[in-house]
């Protein structure tokens, strides 16, 4: 890992030199503002079984779809175009120092965005003065659960957001690419589950790695506390093979 | 002391994009401290001999050292020894010269202080000081990112240095410019240096290797490359008299000398005669003595020509074009062969 925090600090700088971090920060941070609202607005019109925290983050993969591939997208097909990753690559650095190093910032500043709507249950919270109502709206166990699977997810989200940029010169594509890539893995994974399978044999069998492909799922079971390995084990798995395809992608097209 | 080791050898290298070759089983090598010219015209495999060299792509087949080490089996030990700066120069346009500096220094494992003490250095042997170091590589014109690429692949002092294009769109006192900071590295690290700005090649380096469609169709010193592709001597006289007269007394004087070109200068008797010659020694003596004496043409210049790595190198470029197999240059033939035949 040679070489690791140079390069971190020179991609977080390229990040905050981005017009396009910017517009992603500012999207993000109004949608997921003006969805807590709209959240707040129905629990004040009728009883909710679950906590606003719970319901937020049900929403991750609005922001998911939009956020990452504008984060992502730039990362390595813009120095391939520039022509600046082989400046880079003739250096003694590893390519997946490289690679990694993107992901590392990105992931940095997703978590970042991530972490400034915690203000929005502070702000509620600290505005009212009903005991139920502050327990209500800041209750730890769901945030929490909520914000280690938004952490996890993004590890998978961005990855491959940084694979899509690796397999093309343009912006555009690469950002249609992981728009694209995102869709299946969260919306498609939840398709899985209509095709109709035997409860025995041996399609039976394929109903298990369905259920355990459920992005939505596992939300479910951080925001209600449980913490299950399976999910660590998908994520984490999954972001690593992507980081890898794209060293290898690098290394391949420099 | 001099290395015995080549700072670069090739052998066959290779590299093939699908079915064409972009480099043909090209050999070659670079003495340690040489000031080498990579020369051809556009896609004769000059840039990508040079990222196979710098281990940016493998080659198809062959084999490449740098400092004795292959570039094949130990691509990490070889980055330590090479700087380069790619084709078009690529930099990134929001970041100070300093600041970009600071941060090549850092990931080509400068130390802090070692950092700042070569920063100052290649500011300096660049001319890259007076304010241009805080100044955005954005807003800097071709010439100072040229200067800004070369400073950054001599910046961790590498053995080796590969410039791919370094003189491409500079102006006369850019390329002035550029040619002293070649002569101050000289000695210091051994250059390679591709262009198709011959002059420059010239003027700057001790041998060339010339490509042509991804082969090596020359390679050795100016005089070396004259002798093989350009032997003999050219002479240039201006003299004032006929011109039937000053050949047929050349002529005369020594019988390889040939009639290549001649004009009147405008205003008056004087011309300019070209002859040519297959002999080396040297014929000026001869052809002055020639037009000796009362009543003939009056010599008021004459020179000997030497031939310019231009002319070597389209010499060189053109054998390969004739020894090469080509539908089109067959189709020209043919169509030239038809007309002579109805002649």
């Amino acid at each position: 890992m040679k070489n690791f925090h140079h390069l971190l600090r020179h991609e977080i700088r390229v990040l905050l030199f981005s017009p396009a971090t910017y517009v992603a920060g500012v999207l993000f941070l109004v949608l997921m503002g003006l969805i807590y609202w709209a959240l707040l607005k129905g629990f004040t019109m009728s009883p909710q079984e679950e906590t606003p925290a719970t319901e937020f983050f049900r929403v991750f993969w609005i922001p998911a779809f939009f956020v990452v591939p504008l984060l992502t997208m730039r990362s390595i097909a813009e120095e391939r175009r520039l022509g600046t990753l082989q400046t880079i690559l003739t250096t003694p650095t590893s390519t997946f120092v490289v690679v990694f190093a993107k992901f590392i910032a990105i992931y940095l500043f997703y978590l970042f965005l991530w972490a400034c709507t915690l203000a929005f249950p502070v702000l509620t919270t600290e505005m009212t003065t009903a005991k139920q109502a502050q327990t209500i709206l800041f209750d730890p166990a769901s945030l929490l659960g909520g914000f280690v699977f938004v952490a996890l997810s993004g590890t998978l989200f961005i990855s491959l957001g940084i694979f899509c940029s690796s397999l093309t010169r343009s912006q555009l594509v690469a950002g249609m690419l992981c728009f694209t890539g995102l869709f299946l893995l969260i919306a498609g994974s939840r398709l899985l589950l209509e095709v109709p399978l035997p409860e025995t044999g041996p399609l039976g069998s394929l109903n298990a790695p369905f259920e355990y492909l459920q992005t939505f799922e596992h939300l479910l079971d951080f925001s209600g506390g449980i913490i299950d390995t399976r999910p660590f084990v998908y994520y984490l798995s999954g972001s690593l093979l992507f980081l890898v395809f794209s060293v290898i992608l690098v290394e391949r097209k420099a | 002391m001099v290395s015995l080791v080549p700072s670069i050898r090739a052998v066959d290298l290779t590299k093939r994009f699908g079915p064409n070759h972009a480099i043909d089983r090209i050999s070659f090598e670079v003495g340690a401290g040489e000031v080498v010219g990579f020369l051809g015209p556009n896609g004769a495999g000059k840039s990508t001999t040079m990222r196979i060299l710098t281990g940016l792509l493998s080659a198809t087949s062959g084999e490449a050292w740098v400092a004795g080490r292959s570039v094949a089996r130990d691509p990490d030990s070889i980055r330590h020894l090479i700087g380069f700066m790619p084709e078009n120069n690529p930099l990134p346009e929001d970041m100070r010269v300093i600041e970009y500096l600071r941060f090549r220094a850092r990931i080509k494992g400068l130390s802090r202080k070692i950092g700042k003490n070569r920063i100052e250095e290649v500011l300096d042997i660049c001319d890259l000081k007076h304010g241009v170091g805080r100044k955005l590589i954005g807003n800097l014109s071709k010439g100072y990112r040229q200067r800004v690429g070369i400073a950054d692949a001599i910046l961790a002092e590498p053995p080796i240095v590969i410039l791919d294009e370094p003189t491409i769109g500079l102006d006369p006192h850019q390329i002035l410019g550029f040619r002293r900071m070649i002569q101050q590295l000289r000695g210091r690290m051994t250059l390679v240096i591709s262009s198709h700005i011959l002059p420059e090649i010239e003027k700057v380096c001790d041998r060339s290797v010339i490509l042509n469609r991804g082969q090596v169709v020359a390679a050795g010193t100016r005089s070396e490359l004259r002798a093989i592709f350009s032997p003999g001597q050219t002479y240039e006289l201006r003299i004032d008299g006929s011109l039937s007269e000053v050949e047929m007394r050349v002529k005369a004087a020594d019988e390889s000398l040939i009639l290549r070109d001649s004009y009147r200068e405008p205003g008056g008797n004087v011309r300019r005669i070209t002859f040519s010659s297959e002999s080396n020694s040297n014929l000026v003596p001869r052809i002055i003595q020639s037009l000796q004496g009362p009543g003939l043409p009056v010599i008021q210049e004459i020179r000997i020509r030497r031939a310019s790595l231009e002319d070597i190198f389209l010499a060189a470029t053109k054998k390969t074009w004739k020894s090469m197999p080509n539908p089109l240059r067959e189709d020209e033939d043919r169509i030239t062969g038809s007309e002579d035949d109805q002649e």
